[in-house]
């Protein structure tokens, strides 16, 4: 067998199959090393596998890979294209951080005895995410969604150990989840009831030209199934509770993969399955996405201003920055789509590394009020450091991520005769300076309560330098973010039309 | 009265719709996490029915494969012969609109000769004709559109010509079912955390209790009876 | 060397010189030696620059493509050879004056001090040889913040109000108002490159109000040039030590503000553009209106950095009516106003501090008969603020000059009218100083007097500021005479960025 040709199902089959072992593995013994390095290892090889993938669509076109070589429509097929390829290596990269990262913070957090399972459930949730990614099958997003959902809800309950809102605000998550994931499959019957097929590409060919109420009717369903799980504005209320009292480490890898993914799979309704140039897609991106996003972008930024949990500050952040994305996907010109698909990677780099300088913080100080802060740039300085460079990232400083988001956002509004776009999405980086600017400010003029304190360990503090380099570095050199998103951006406008 | 027959036909919708929104209601409204989850079941429950009836073929059977003496047999069961497929057949008004569920729809969810055979599909056109009708007749009222003998009519006739129902929203509401009674699980072993932890499953009663947690009492909130 | 590698040269030397501070931490006299070496150094670079700008070469980096096709890149042309040049030899005087100062106050953290400072002059000099809008507002960005640290130096409450405000409205107009304006010159003209003659000139060709609007985004956007109403940074950067506020607060941050509008004004709307649109219309009534009020404020002040915070907030305006005038001499005298300001404002500066050091007196009511036991710095004092006022033999006098001739150009007649009223009202309120200095009684003279921090002063024993303090201001008083004699062949140096 060609394991070159199996590429694309290898970042699926392998935590698949790993994790089932990883649960036979002794949490116990050798401190819980066992199931933490074979998870690991999992990560960098799936890590691999994805970079592979970006590697040979970016050079060679995009991939389909037929499931048991059942041909599409009827098989379900992977399909891999440039877009996708992009949030792949997003999710899979983050994971291969998030979990050498997760060893000390989250043995301090979770019972030890739990170690194998939660390593277990987070290569579950890893796999629904990529699997989502990755999927040319519309009902296979589906259940993907509801493979990481799932052991995201216990994964997020873990963080009952420490605070018992966890569970609260799962089920929160869950109950909420579920109806997102409901109304996703509604729409989803609504197509196929239209279309009498699933598969995405053919979903595009049957639906061309189409536009009638059932259509209608399936997208505004999928729109508002997947905008609960990217915690679309009004639609985030679940998000900021579960972010907040999960598990450290897993606040990480949620913050940074669970709603990018969730906003790509409305992307690529709208782009591949829909496609951008039908009337009522118009409509929705003028009348309810951009309005939404605006207001997402302007409301959860002032929320973000009063929070005194900074965990929990950072998930209203994480709100106001989908509506940026929204908003580009909002403008229906490649220029915005690609500031989306940039913002998306660039948002998941900063929100990353700073809920890891959260999850440092959280492990030597045991807080994670924003007055918990104060001080921090003596008390541990290579932290507080990391937070300070990820901060000016998520503000959007130049010589970071964040600002070239901000200038392919602002040049796609300008671009398509939108300039109140530029000013409202400046404005919501003014208030992003406020509530970033009030915790540097605690960090590093006021006097802590404590003396100096030790750093994390090296197993977290290098994850965390590794994500904030990757956002000073494609701050520099936008050649694989931007270059890419335009490419796929243009790819996907190509599928629309 | 076209509108109350075109509401009547589509007695499946409004179970499903009736469903649904009741099984939201109990969601939002109970304030009990058990009563909460037994709405989200519902609630899903409202989408499994959805799934089903919009595969069912009235007089369809199960997709089984049948040797050809059965064929016979069971294609006069129906009291209609002509396959879903054969359109043009049944467009010739032999049909009385309320006579079954889903005679008067022409879905393109349940056409099977476009599943069935789609290396065989002869042109783009003729994979178009099928779900363009479809489609429109769902809104429109239930007239059936001839698409005329095309080459894939033809091809689709000859591929069934035993009256199947759809399988494939079945199997996929399969799925949607394991997941739902996942979730289920996963909720009420949440359910039984919280009761550990908090003592009580009302909502009001947890609420209260975080909040005293983060302030240190309760918070004055508009609209809540003290 | 090529000149083009001195432009790098001189951006990465004073980084090199902070980790050198940094190593350094421990060997104070060898820190600041580090700081001063890396200030000839850059005097060196910046010089081969300036002469190779002189000869009529335009040299040029790229260091990398960030998005799109926008390069940061470099480039020198005349006016940023002279803004980069007048930086770094004004930085190794004040330099010079910050070790006596720092020192003399036995200040804490002085290595992150030195640090921040070199951070500071590196991206000034980015700044200084922008070659595109793109590159001018990441340098921008990286002043801003490198010298946040600086203004909060203190680490009181004050100073951390001072420090809010400072990172509020410095980087929440550059954000809100310069960003979006450079993106869309940039969506507009396709470049964002400062090109002789400007870039927008063809494609806003009778569009409106457009041009205008755009002028109004960088002018509020670049609130470094501190045009009111976005000028409220500058006075509350004064809790900064007295270095800063003299360096930062008449040089580099505030010149980096006007260079950036002048610039904008001349490569990227263009001289003619800008007149024949209108766009500079309605600025000119603000520039003029920022400049009196500011100088009306400044009589008001009592405290002496307060007082020269606001003069500086009057003068800064010159530059943007400069470049408003939206003709040649007004561009020029623009250009000449930021030599000759930041020689002046800053021996002013330093004078406040020499002040502060030997006498702790801040208010400058205070400062009565304080001339006859500090003779050198009120007469050092008295030569700055010659300059300011723009009286011959000072060098304040030219662009004066300059910035009339091209309001008559203009027509503007009720510019010519403002330029003298300020002068005016600066002889009033930076004159008076030195002349309340060296004839009025002392208050209490004789006696012990309270100083401004309430400290106990003992009259008697006051006497000058240590001699690093009096030697920089007396280089920058110096600088400011130059600057009357030799404003001829400056005039001609600029003179080509008006070339189109």
């Amino acid at each position: 067998m060609n394991l070159a040709a199996q590429l694309p199902v290898l970042p699926i089959i392998i935590p698949l199959i790993a994790a089932p072992l990883t649960i036979l593995l002794p949490p116990r013994r050798l401190k819980g090393l066992l199931p933490y390095v074979f998870a690991t290892l999992v990560s960098w090889i799936v890590f691999a596998a994805s970079a592979a993938l970006l590697h040979s669509v970016a050079t060679a076109g995009p991939i389909s890979y037929h499931m048991g070589d059942w041909a599409p429509p009827i098989g379900i097929e992977y399909r891999i294209d440039l877009a996708n390829a992009l949030v792949l290596t997003l999710v899979s990269g983050v994971a291969a951080l998030a979990f050498p990262f997760s060893y000390a913070s989250i043995r301090a957090e979770i019972d030890d005895r739990q170690l194998s399972m939660f390593y277990a459930m987070a290569l579950i949730a890893m796999v629904g995410l990529l699997g989502v990614v990755i999927t040319g099958d519309a009902f296979n997003v589906f259940v993907f969604v509801e493979i990481s959902s799932l052991s995201t809800y216990a994964l997020v309950a873990l963080g009952a150990a420490r605070d018992r809102r966890a569970l609260t605000a799962s089920f929160n998550y869950l109950v909420m989840g579920t109806i997102g994931a409901t109304f996703f499959v509604i729409g989803l019957g609504l197509l196929y009831q239209a279309t009498g097929t699933l598969n995405m590409a053919d979903l595009k060919i049957q639906l061309a030209g189409e536009s009638n109420r059932m259509v209608e009717a399936g997208f505004a369903f999928i729109l508002v199934g997947m905008g609960l799980k990217a915690a679309m504005f009004p639609m985030h209320l679940w998000m900021p509770n579960a972010y907040a009292h999960a598990p450290s480490a897993v606040a990480v890898f949620l913050a940074a993969t669970s709603t990018k993914v969730a906003v790509y799979v409305v992307i690529r309704f709208i782009y591949t399955v829909i496609g951008a140039d039908f009337d009522f897609a118009g409509a929705a991106f003028n009348w309810l996405i951009a309005p939404l996003a605006v207001a997402g972008m302007m409301f959860a930024s002032i929320v973000a201003i009063f929070q005194d949990d900074l965990k929990r500050m950072l998930a209203y952040s994480s709100v106001g920055q989908i509506g940026y994305m929204l908003l580009g996907v909002s403008f229906g010109t490649e220029q915005g789509l690609s500031a989306s698909l940039v913002h998306l990677f660039n948002h998941g780099l900063m929100k990353g590394a700073l809920f890891m300088a959260a999850a440092c913080v959280v492990l030597r100080l045991g807080t994670q009020t924003c007055a918990g802060y104060a001080g921090l740039a003596r008390r541990m300085p290579l932290t507080a450091a990391a937070f300070i460079i990820a901060a000016l990232s998520l503000v959007g400083v130049p010589g970071t991520v964040g600002f070239i988001s901000k200038w392919q956002l602002l040049a796609a509004s300008f671009d398509s005769g939108r300039p109140w776009a530029a000013f409202l999405v400046v404005g919501a980086s003014l208030l992003a300076v406020i509530y970033m600017g009030r915790v540097i400010e605690l960090m590093t003029m006021r006097e802590g309560a404590g003396g100096r304190t030790k750093e994390a360990p090296a197993t977290m503090l290098i994850p965390l330098y590794i994500l904030v380099a990757a956002n000073v570095y494609f701050g520099l050199n936008t050649e694989m973010t931007v270059d890419l998103a335009e490419r796929a951006a243009v790819a996907l406008m190509g599928d629309a039309r | 009265m076209d509108f109350v027959t075109f509401a009547l036909e589509r007695y499946n919708y409004w179970i499903f719709i009736t469903l649904m929104m009741m099984g939201l209601y109990i969601v939002i409204a109970r304030g009990n996490l058990i009563k909460k989850m037994i709405g989200l079941n519902v609630f899903q429950t409202s989408v499994f029915i959805y799934y089903i009836s919009i595969g069912k073929i009235d007089g369809g059977t199960a997709p089984i494969y049948l040797p050809d003496d059965l064929k016979a047999r069971t294609a006069h069961a129906g009291d209609h012969a002509p396959s879903l497929a054969g359109k043009s057949e049944m467009g010739a008004g032999a049909l009385r609109p309320d006579e079954s569920l889903h005679d008067g729809f022409d879905l393109a969810g349940n056409d099977l000769a476009s599943l069935t055979a789609p290396a065989e599909r002869p042109d783009a056109a003729a994979i178009h004709a099928a779900p363009a009708g479809g489609a429109n007749d769902i809104l429109a009222a239930p007239a059936l559109t001839i698409d005329g003998p095309g080459a894939g009519a033809d091809l689709a006739h000859q591929a069934a010509d035993i009256l199947y129902s759809n399988p494939l929203p079945h199997v996929l509401i399969l799925t949607a079912i394991v997941v739902g009674i996942a979730t289920t699980a996963v909720g009420l072993a949440l359910i039984v955390r919280i009761r550990e932890a908090y003592g009580t499953i009302e909502e009001d009663e947890l609420e209260a209790a975080d909040d005293i947690a983060e302030f240190g009492h309760i918070p004055h909130k508009p609209g809540r009876a003290a | 060397m090529t000149p083009g590698l001195a432009i790098i040269l001189a951006l990465a030397v004073p980084l090199v010189g902070m980790a050198a501070i940094l190593i350094l931490d421990r060997a104070p006299n060898f820190r600041e030696a580090a700081t001063l070496a890396t200030g000839a150094i850059l005097i060196a670079l910046t010089t081969l620059v300036f002469l190779s700008v002189g000869e009529g070469a335009r040299p040029g980096f790229v260091l990398t493509t960030v998005v799109g096709g926008l390069p940061i890149a470099f480039q020198a042309e005349p006016l940023g050879a002279m803004f980069a040049l007048l930086a770094s030899v004004l930085w190794v005087v004040n330099s010079l004056y910050s070790i006596g100062y720092m020192r003399a106050g036995d200040e804490k953290h002085q290595t992150r001090f030195y640090m921040c400072f070199a951070i500071a002059i590196a991206s000034a000099m980015g700044v200084a040889y922008a070659a595109n809008l793109f590159t001018l507002f990441f340098f921008y960005e990286a002043l801003t913040l490198s010298t946040w640290p600086l203004v909060t130096h203190k680490g009181d409450d004050k100073a951390r109000h001072g420090g809010r405000v400072y990172l509020g409205v410095l980087m929440g107009t550059s954000m809100a108002l310069l960003l979006p304006a450079i993106v869309w010159v940039y969506s507009i003209a396709g470049t964002t490159d400062f090109t002789p003659g400007g870039v927008l000139a063809a494609p806003l060709q009778d569009s409106g109000p457009l041009p205008a609007i755009l002028m109004g985004l960088f002018l509020f956007g670049t609130a470094k040039a501190a045009l009111m109403p976005v000028h409220s940074w500058l006075p509350n950067a004064m809790v900064a030590p007295t270095p800063v506020s003299a360096f930062l607060h008449a040089v580099a941050v505030v010149k980096a503000g006007v260079f950036a509008v002048l610039k904008i004004a001349v490569y990227i709307f263009g001289i003619d553009f800008l007149s024949a649109s209108g766009a500079a219309t309605p600025f000119l009534w603000i520039a003029a209106i920022s400049i009196l009020l500011a100088s009306a404020i400044a009589m008001h002040q009592d405290n002496l950095k307060a007082r020269l915070a606001w003069s500086t907030i009057s003068q800064l305006s010159y530059v943007t009516l400069g470049a408003m005038l939206a003709t040649s001499m007004g561009a020029m005298g623009g250009a000449l106003q930021i030599a000759a300001h930041a020689a002046g404002k800053m021996t002013l500066f330093m004078c406040a501090g020499a002040i502060y050091v030997a006498a702790h007196k801040t208010l400058v009511s205070e400062m009565r008969g304080l001339g006859a036991k500090m003779p050198i710095t009120f007469i050092l004092f008295f030569i700055g603020a010659m300059s300011i006022v723009g009286l011959p033999p000072a060098g304040g006098s030219w662009p004066k000059f300059l910035l009339m001739l091209g309001a008559a150009d203009a027509g503007a007649l009720f510019a010519i009218g403002v330029l003298i009223l300020s002068s005016l009202l600066n002889v009033v309120y930076l004159l008076a100083i030195p002349v309340m200095a060296f004839y009025l009684e002392p208050a209490g003279a004789g006696a012990r007097s309270q100083g401004s921090g309430g400290k106990p002063i003992d009259w008697r024993a006051m006497k000058e500021a240590p001699l690093l303090c009096l030697l920089a201001p007396a280089l920058t008083a110096a600088l400011a005479l130059l600057l009357f004699l030799f404003a001829d062949p400056l005039y001609r140096y600029l003179l080509p960025m008006l070339e189109t």
